[in-house]
């Protein structure tokens, strides 16, 4: 199959009277694929090129006006891994709120499905409409308006808070304190992520044959083993895949935590990786050490992304 | 839809396990359904609530005036009387560092450019994958995966510094092809879905009825294509317009902003104190993205879920 012709993919054998073709070079396809492969390798080919390149090199501020960068060897590398309060801590603090995302977006969005199942239309719709409000709301708008929820002097939290504890709250900064903040911006996270999950749950939950639940049921399987045991095993791919993204995109989170550090946050303490490779290389110059640490994150990415790429190669029988 | 009678924790209290007359049996089995009917819909206003309050929040803001966004009360809907349209004046009006005209404008026109060349190159590619056999075909369609996973916070210091070398910094045309970039894996992937969709044979009978391949293709399978043709730009519209980080590097001039970046800034030119004006700048900002999303959020599920439920 692997032949190249020109011919559609679903050749049916013996049904055309052809002359034997010749094997051609495929024009027509390569020429059609040409544009796209000259922007992505322009634009994500070299890029990758120059990053590794630029990571082995001496390359500050001064080498961008101009003077020709030195080589350093694995120097950026060597002092990266190295650097305990910062590389390490930057990247343990990632992998944490990434860990603490995605439990919360998995299960809330799981329990949002299940009780989509239980909803009748109306109510259904209801939830829906809210979902699809979260999850189209732009992330910067987002966390702009999450900001001013927690706004210390006049947002509704502290004004609530106020109300109900009696205590004044009034003037009480969430973003000051780094595990606050973390708070927050898994509040904001969790709350954008969950409708991706619920919705696509819910989609795979509702194709599990009914007969199958039903027969559970009369078999005497109350609603949690039903779902331990039935449910589980029917969607596993779907959870699968929905962790991995949801691993993936968490680890990468940059607007939401870079916007709260503008609304109130101290950067240096609230740092994920992605605003931390933005410090390093585009605020203070440090181009050849902020390459080292991108090119690490690039392969922490593949590494998780391995699995889903698998699964998707095996599902769509490339 | 609870056709199966299910016993959430409020409703098993009541469920005593005497076995008595099917009547009261009965009676005790829907009852036990209302109660847990009520907890359901209890939970389905709350998840709305949860989920839709922060946006109901920023256009409540939008349109409160100043005075009583920083008072002590909280106003939760807009009445005639405090219904103001100042903070739209302010957001659109914005001067000095942040202007936002000509920052929709940069939005519009990158937004465009990257739709337009996306969608063109993404569809060809799609056609070169799904309707023919070559080789590295198969490495292509894997390259389109793996390059989906690559961070752009990585690249974002070598992209920076290439755009520069190419003199494009501040220029739509360099955060355009920057998006292109970007968005092309994604637009690939999905149309190759949507032509794939599209069985070949519909083709190759119109080319039995004479027509030739190409307008085979432009009558049969394009049509049928529309849909997700659609799909797709639109995905490639909201990722262009919301995007951030590339443009927070590449357009860093005030007059080369687009609206992400204005939103960022005016934030900061205010001080985070005229939180009204800012929520008029979000609610303008999440709009278009908002009406688009719902037009096509159906189909944004059901890639990942087709075949990939077992069974």
């Amino acid at each position: 199959m692997s032949s190249t012709t020109l011919e559609p993919r679903t050749e049916r054998s013996g049904a055309a009277v052809r002359p034997p073709k010749k094997r051609r070079p495929p024009v027509l396809p390569w020429t059609l694929l040409l544009p796209s492969l000259v922007v992505l390798g322009v634009l994500v080919g070299y890029p990758i090129v120059r990053l590794v390149v630029m990571s082995f090199q001496k390359y500050e501020r001064a080498q961008l006006m101009g003077q020709p960068a030195e080589w350093v060897g694995f120097d950026n590398y060597a002092q990266v891994l190295t650097d305990v309060d910062g590389f390490w801590t930057v990247l343990l603090r990632s992998f944490l709120f990434m860990v603490v995302c995605v439990a919360l977006t998995m299960l809330i969005g799981t329990l949002v499905a299940l009780l989509m199942m239980r909803l009748g239309k109306g109510f259904r719709l209801l939830v829906s409409i809210g979902l699809l409000l979260a999850w189209a709301m732009p992330a910067l708008a987002g966390t702009v308006v999450w900001g001013w929820i927690f706004d210390s002097d006049y947002g509704v939290v502290n004004n609530l808070l106020t109300k109900i504890t009696g205590e004044n709250w009034l003037g009480h900064a969430w973003l000051i304190n780094p595990l606050l903040f973390f708070t927050v911006a898994t509040i904001i996270i969790v709350w954008g992520a969950v409708p991706f999950v619920a919705f696509t749950m819910y989609a795979g939950l509702t194709q599990i044959p009914g007969e199958v639940l039903e027969a559970a049921q009369l078999d005497g399987a109350g609603p949690v083993k039903r779902f331990r045991l039935i449910m589980v095993p029917y969607v596993r791919s779907i959870i699968t895949v929905l962790v991995v993204l949801s691993i993936i995109w968490d680890l990468r989170v940059f607007t939401q935590i870079y916007a709260l550090q503008d609304i109130g946050g101290i950067r240096e303490q609230t740092n994920t990786i992605g605003v931390y490779i933005y410090q390093m290389g585009m605020a203070q110059g440090h181009y050849g050490l902020a390459g080292a640490i991108s090119v690490i994150f690039v392969f922490i990415m593949l590494a998780i992304s391995f699995y889903y790429v698998r699964q998707t190669v095996r599902e769509e029988e490339l | 839809m609870s056709t199966i009678s299910t016993t959430p924790v409020a409703a098993v209290r009541h469920a005593s396990p005497s076995a008595a007359k099917p009547a009261v049996r009965k009676s005790r089995e829907t009852r036990r359904k209302k109660a847990a009917n009520i907890v359901y819909a209890i939970l389905a206003i709350v998840v709305f609530v949860g989920s839709a309050f922060p946006v109901y929040w920023m256009i409540n803001t939008s349109f409160l005036p100043a005075n009583l966004i920083r008072g002590s009360e909280l106003h939760y809907f807009p009445t005639p009387e405090t219904f103001t349209l100042r903070n739209y004046e302010s957001a659109i009006l914005s001067e000095d560092r942040a202007a936002f005209l000509p920052a929709l404008g940069n939005s519009l026109a990158v937004t465009l450019f990257t739709l337009l060349v996306a969608m063109l190159l993404g569809f060809l590619a799609s056609l070169a994958v799904t309707r023919f056999r070559f080789k590295g075909r198969r490495a292509f369609i894997l390259a389109i995966l793996v390059v989906q996973m690559i961070p752009g916070e990585a690249m974002m210091i070598s992209i920076f510094r290439i755009i520069d070398g190419w003199q494009l910094l501040n220029t739509i045309i360099g955060l355009g092809i920057v998006y292109v970039s970007g968005v092309l894996p994604f637009t690939i992937w999905t149309l190759r879905g949507f032509v794939n969709g599209v069985p070949a044979e519909l083709e190759e009978a119109a080319m039995i009825d004479g027509c030739s391949r190409g307008k085979a293709f432009w009558k049969i399978t394009f049509p049928l294509l529309a849909p997700g043709l659609v799909a797709t730009g639109v995905f490639a519209f909201i990722q262009a317009w919301n995007e951030f980080v590339m443009a927070l590097i590449i357009m860093s001039r005030p007059d080369s902003m687009t609206l992400p970046v204005w939103l960022r800034t005016f934030l900061q030119a205010t001080q985070a104190t005229n939180w009204g004006a800012v929520m008029a700048g979000a609610v303008l900002i999440a709009i278009p993205v908002v009406i688009f999303f719902l037009i096509v959020q159906g189909r944004m599920t059901g890639g990942l879920v087709s075949g990939a439920v077992k069974g």
